[in-house]
C-alpha cells in the first residue's frame, strides 16, 4: 500500500466533488424537480392529450437507462447537428432523469392530500392554481420529503456515470489516478468512501427536513 | 320591509337539477333565502341535501336550474343559469358572496389558527394584511379561542376546530353562510359550543343555510325548515310545522326516528 499516494489523493478526490459532484447534482435536482412538478401536473390534468404527454414521457424515462439517457445526448446529438460539451449533457441528461422519477412521487403527494383541502380553499374564493400553491403543495412537500431524499441521494451517486462523457467529478479523477498509479483498490475505495459520507450527510439533513415540515402534524 | 320584497332577498334558487346517469340527485329544488334568514335543511343520508348546499357555493355544479343573489340586477345581483355554460367567473362570483363550515372543518393542516382565517381576506379579497389581522382577533375572541391565534390546527379539539372553521367563514364578509353537517363529526360533548355559536350568528341577524341532524337545534333556530328525500324537497314550512306537526308520512317518519335517538 502506498499511504502517501493514498493520502495525498483525498485532496484530488474532494476537489472533484466539490467542483463537480455537487454542483452536478444540486444543479439537476433543481431542474429535475421544477420539471417533476410540471410533469406530475401534466399527469393529473383532466385533459387526456396533457396527461398522456406526462405518461409518456415517465415511461422512457424510467424504462430506459441512466447511462443510455446521457450517452444519445452527449454522443447521439452530433450526429444530429447537436453539440453540446460535457456538462450542459450531463446536467440535462440528470435533471430529465430526476424528472421522470421525482413527477410520480409528487404526483402521489398531491394525490395524498385530502380531497376537502382543496374544496376549503375553492370555498375561500381561490382558484385552482392559488389552491395549489398556497393549500395543497405544502402539505405534498411534508409528503414528499421522504421519497425525493431518496431521489437526491441517488442522483449524488448517479453522477460519477458523467466520469463517462468526460465531466471533471469525483469519480473522473479517482480513475485517472487510479490508472496513472496503479492502485485500483485503494482509489476506488476512497471514492467510495467520499461518496458514502456525502450521503451521511444528506440523510442528516434528511432527517432535520422532515422535523421542519413536520411541526404542524400531531406525533 | 315585507318577506316579499325584493331587496330583502339574498338567494333564490330555481328548479335545480342534477343526475349522475339515470340516479337522480337532485329535481326541482326551490330554495329562496332572505336577509336574516335561517334554513334549515334536514333529510336522510343520501337525500341530496348536501349537494344542494355545495350547488349554493359552486362547489357541485347542478345540471340545470338557476341561482339568483341580490336582486339580480346586473350592479349588485348574479344570476347564474346552471343549464347553460357556467364559467370560472361566475362561480368565483358564487363564492365570492358565500361562504362555506365543513363537517370536517377542512382546515389547512399548515397553517396557524390566524393564518388560516385571514389567508382568503388577505390572498382572495386582498384586504390589508393588519386589518385582517385584527378583525380576525376580534372574531377568534368572539367564539372563545382568542388564546389558540398561534396554534396549528391539530392542537385543538374537534369543537374548537370546528369555531375556527366558522371564523374562517366569517372573515370573508359573506351575504350568505352554509354549514354543511357542523357538528356531525363532533364528539357529543363538545357539540354545544358549536351549537352555541350558530345560534348567536342567527340572533346576530346572518343569513345562514344549515344542513343538519340535530332537529331540536334547527326548531330553535331556523326559520324555515326544508325536508329532503330522494332529491326533492318533500316539505317546508316553518320550523316549529314541520317538525312538530308534520303532514308528509316521509317527514313524519324522518323526524320520528330522529327524536327516538335522542
Amino acid at each position: 500500500m502506498n499511504w502517501d499516494l493514498i493520502w495525498s489523493s483525498f485532496g484530488p478526490l474532494i476537489t472533484g466533488a466539490v467542483t463537480g459532484t455537487i454542483p452536478l447534482t444540486l444543479a439537476s435536482f433543481a431542474l429535475g424537480l421544477l420539471l417533476a412538478l410540471v410533469v406530475a401536473l401534466l399527469r393529473l390534468s383532466p385533459n387526456r392529450v396533457l396527461s398522456g404527454i406526462g405518461r409518456f414521457y415517465v415511461s422512457v424515462i424510467r424504462g430506459t437507462p441512466l447511462l443510455v439517457q446521457l450517452f444519445v445526448i452527449f454522443f447521439g446529438l452530433p450526429s444530429i447537428g447537436v453539440r453540446l460539451d460535457p456538462w450542459p449533457s450531463a446536467i440535462i441528461a440528470f435533471s430529465l432523469n430526476v424528472g421522470g422519477y421525482a413527477a410520480e412521487i409528487i404526483r402521489a403527494a398531491i394525490l395524498s392530500v385530502p380531497k376537502g383541502q382543496w374544496e376549503a380553499g375553492h370555498t375561500i374564493g381561490m382558484s385552482n392554481r392559488q389552491t395549489l400553491v398556497r393549500i395543497i403543495l405544502p402539505q405534498a412537500a411534508r409528503v414528499s420529503v421522504p421519497p425525493l431524499s431518496n431521489t437526491f441521494i441517488s442522483l449524488v451517486k448517479d453522477t460519477s456515470l458523467a466520469s463517462l462523457i468526460l465531466v471533471t467529478e469525483l469519480f473522473r479523477n479517482a480513475q485517472q489516478i487510479a490508472a496513472f498509479s496503479q492502485e485500483f483498490m485503494a482509489l476506488y475505495l476512497q471514492a467510495a468512501l467520499v461518496y458514502w459520507v456525502i450521503c451521511l450527510v444528506l440523510s442528516t439533513a434528511q432527517s432535520a427536513v422532515e422535523r421542519r415540515l413536520d411541526r404542524y402534524v400531531a406525533h | 320591509m315585507s318577506p316579499t320584497d325584493p331587496s330583502t332577498m339574498v338567494l333564490e334558487a330555481r328548479n335545480l337539477a342534477k343526475a349522475f346517469g339515470s340516479n337522480t340527485v337532485l329535481r326541482d329544488i326551490d330554495i329562496t333565502i332572505r336577509r336574516g334568514q335561517v334554513v334549515a335543511l334536514i333529510g336522510p343520508s343520501g337525500s341530496g341535501k348536501t349537494t344542494v348546499l355545495r350547488s349554493l357555493n359552486g362547489l357541485e355544479v347542478p345540471d340545470a336550474g338557476t341561482v339568483t343573489f341580490g336582486s339580480g340586477d346586473a350592479s349588485s345581483g348574479l344570476a347564474i343559469d346552471f343549464g347553460a355554460k357556467v364559467g370560472k367567473k361566475e362561480i368565483a362570483a358564487l363564492r365570492d358572496r358565500s361562504a362555506m363550515v365543513f363537517q370536517h372543518y377542512n382546515l389547512f393542516p399548515h397553517m396557524t389558527v390566524l393564518k388560516n382565517i385571514i389567508e382568503g381576506p388577505v390572498q382572495v379579497q386582498k384586504r390589508p394584511r393588519a386589518e385582517a389581522i385584527a378583525e380576525a382577533e376580534r372574531l377568534l375572541e368572539r367564539v372563545g379561542l382568542a388564546d389558540k391565534r398561534d396554534a396549528y390546527p391539530f392542537e385543538l379539539s374537534g369543537g374548537q376546530q370546528q369555531r375556527v372553521g366558522i371564523v374562517r367563514a366569517l372573515a370573508l364578509k359573506p351575504q350568505l353562510l352554509l354549514f354543511d353537517e357542523p357538528t356531525s363529526a363532533l364528539d357529543p360533548e363538545l357539540v354545544g359550543d358549536v351549537l352555541g355559536v350558530i345560534k348567536e350568528l342567527a340572533e346576530e341577524g346572518w343569513t345562514m343555510v344549515i344542513v343538519t341532524h340535530e332537529l331540536a337545534f334547527a326548531q330553535h333556530v331556523a326559520d324555515e325548515v326544508i325536508f329532503m328525500d330522494g332529491g326533492v324537497v318533500v316539505e317546508r314550512g316553518p320550523a316549529a310545522e314541520v317538525l312538530r306537526a308534520p303532514r308528509q308520512e316521509r317527514t313524519k317518519l324522518f323526524v320520528k326516528r330522529l327524536q327516538h335517538d335522542v
